[in-house]
């Protein structure tokens, strides 16, 4: 035995500390990866809601919505639901980092000579992923029930970064919340802190028929400035000043979030 | 192996005045250890006794609110990376991700631990090899078996060949055929110069691989030694013998008072203190077998106690437990 550990060098290979904060977060983000490619009903979970949210909205309600600028209530849905499915994914979060913590891999990590923060990076990044996989299907089938963008390819690029932006952001929120639940069960609840904030914006329907008060929230709020940007950008609009909000407030939600998870993690972990 | 900063005959694991707290309840109230190098001790207590706060804090887990820890020389307060690059620790269920395969832990592990890529991969497939878990390695963790599970685990704490091991109840739940097999390799593993600190509730496990037993209630230690001296300042060798009635066994009991050591009167049983080496030894439980027999007592049926670990801890930990409770009355 002794002899064969003498085969191989085992003494730690010569890198910078960027070199290896970069590394372990790219380790981590393959674990992530490989949990979904494991547990193919993760993508199930942020795929089947939307599915079921578009053809509930695009048939049933679809028809009775005017869109007022002139666009079927199809091609005014996706933005809704692609933020929808920006924050179904980041819920995953949430439950990732919550079991993580509790079954003690978190303390496996922490016991490494590796930059422990790594741990809720890989899984916020491994979300973007799953993100792009959701975009992708409901992109798929909004064609198929009639979705016709008009965005050039600046304006697809635009629309899905900004999606990115935001499932970034909201996989972080995720990640604070997952540490702050007692149990994997009450975290799994707290997904719905992020849902909520996009029903009561301009997802589904136009803003202009809410009563003036709850339009006053619902115009004021970063998911309405997402979605409207996204939209803007799919259809070929002027964007008015969304994509510069959206960048404001998801970028600054970012850095709040990170701030955030970095303190109750190692409030959660001291014990 | 990776550097350390002690001397060759000097302490791989030494804590002095380890203390922590939760709030007002102090789990550990100034614990003293010394492991050195090579060598193997055990830590034994009841549920709560404060030994997963101690392995946690000398793992650079929780920090401590008083005391010193060094582990092969570095402080585990002020140096926590450089401890985390000598130390391997393993045992309780979920330190190894279900739902990667064994090798895909292992490599990452070793990426994690600042091994070169290829150098991780190839020390993946050696440690699978060398563990057994060759034909399992390229299935997700979530297939094994208990006992494949903890030699993966294992297996993931020798990934830099680690001079400081932390088994944390490493064979809990495991079968009979497992468990020897844990023993054997970390067995190997000390006879390789590994230190280990291990942790347990299997007595056996204690006496099969420890050097040194340490016993921890309530947050201190109340002894520090040898599994072998532990079981004899414990009570000795005993000889129980049941007598067939209430009359023989008071009579039993007669024949050497100065001898009994125990015995239950319910069960008619008494228990004479009898050497245990030597032919000294024998001659002198002859001698005590031939007074009982032409004594005429009639005996239901006996046994040779040897004292186990077991009974030398329910003892310490028994009577501590008494003293504190009739001190608090």
């Amino acid at each position: 035995m002794a002899a064969s550990d003498a085969e191989l060098d085992l003494t730690p290979a010569a890198h910078s500390r960027a070199f290896w904060a970069l590394s372990d977060i790219w380790e981590l983000t393959k674990r992530s990866l490989l949990h979904i490619r494991q547990d193919p009903d993760q993508l199930v979970s942020v795929t089947v809601q939307p599915v079921i949210l578009v053809v509930l909205l695009r048939y049933m309600f679809g028809g009775a919505i005017d869109t007022g600028g002139g666009e079927s209530y199809i091609n005014f849905l996706m933005a809704g639901v692609f933020i929808e499915t920006a924050a179904l994914t980041a819920t995953s979060t949430s439950t990732a980092v919550a079991v993580d913590l509790r079954s003690g891999a978190t303390d496996r990590f922490r016991s490494l000579p590796m930059v422990t923060s790594a741990v809720p990076a890989g899984q916020v990044i491994a979300d973007l992923a799953r993100s792009v996989v959701g975009m992708a299907v409901m992109v798929g089938l909004g064609l198929a029930v009639g979705f016709r963008p008009h965005a050039g390819v600046s304006g697809w690029l635009g629309a899905i970064g900004l999606t990115l932006l935001v499932t970034f952001a909201l996989s972080w929120i995720a990640a604070c919340l997952g540490m702050l639940g007692g149990s994997v069960e009450a975290v799994q609840q707290f997904g719905l802190v992020l849902i909520i904030p996009i029903l009561f914006s301009s997802a589904f329907v136009p803003t202009r028929t809410m009563p003036g008060w709850l339009r006053v929230v619902a115009d004021n709020q970063p998911m309405t400035h997402a979605i409207d940007a996204v939209r803007a950008l799919l259809l070929g609009q002027p964007t008015g000043g969304q994509v510069q909000a959206t960048l404001l407030w998801f970028c600054g939600l970012t850095v709040a979030a990170v701030a955030m998870a970095g303190y109750l993690f190692r409030l959660r972990t001291s014990r | 192996m990776s550097e350390t900063r002690v001397s060759p005959d000097g302490p791989m694991i030494s804590a002095v005045g380890l203390a922590k707290s939760y709030g007002r309840v102090a789990a550990v109230r100034g614990i003293d250890l010394e492991v050195a190098r090579g060598r193997v001790l055990a830590l034994l207590g009841p549920n709560g006794a404060g030994k997963t706060t101690t392995v946690r804090m000398l793992c650079t887990l929780l920090k401590p609110d008083g005391g010193r820890v060094l582990i092969g020389g570095f402080d585990v307060v002020r140096e926590p990376r450089k401890v985390r690059g000598v130390i391997g620790p393993a045992g309780q269920s979920a330190s190894v991700d279900e739902k990667l395969t064994g090798l895909q832990n292992l490599a990452m592990l070793g990426r994690l631990h600042r091994l070169g890529r290829r150098t991780a991969g190839a020390r993946a497939r050696q440690l699978v090899e060398r563990f057994g878990l060759a034909e399992a390695a390229a299935r997700p963790v979530r297939t094994y078996s208990g006992g494949m599970r903890r030699k993966l685990d294992l297996a993931a704490s020798l990934i830099t060949a680690a001079p400081v091991l932390f088994l944390d109840e490493p064979t809990a739940g495991l079968d009979p055929v497992s468990r020897t097999a844990l023993w054997e390799i970390v067995g190997d593993l000390v006879r390789g110069g590994t230190t280990v600190l291990l942790t347990t509730q299997y007595l056996e496990e204690a006496d099969r691989l420890a050097d040194r037993v340490a016993v921890i209630d309530r947050g201190r230690v109340v002894a520090d030694t040898t599994a072998q001296q532990l079981k004899s300042r414990n009570g000795g060798t005993g000889l129980e013998i049941a007598a067939a009635t209430g009359a023989d066994f008071e009579r039993l009991r007669a024949l050497y008072p100065d001898r009994v050591a125990g015995g239950e009167p319910a069960a008619r049983t008494v228990v004479f203190r009898v050497r245990d080496t030597g032919a000294d030894g024998l001659r002198d439980l002859h001698g005590l077998l031939a007074t009982v027999l032409e004594a005429g007592v009639a005996i239901e049926n006996y046994t040779i106690r040897r004292p186990t670990l077991d009974e030398a801890f329910l003892q310490l930990v028994g009577r501590t437990t008494i003293d504190s409770e009739s001190g608090e009355s």
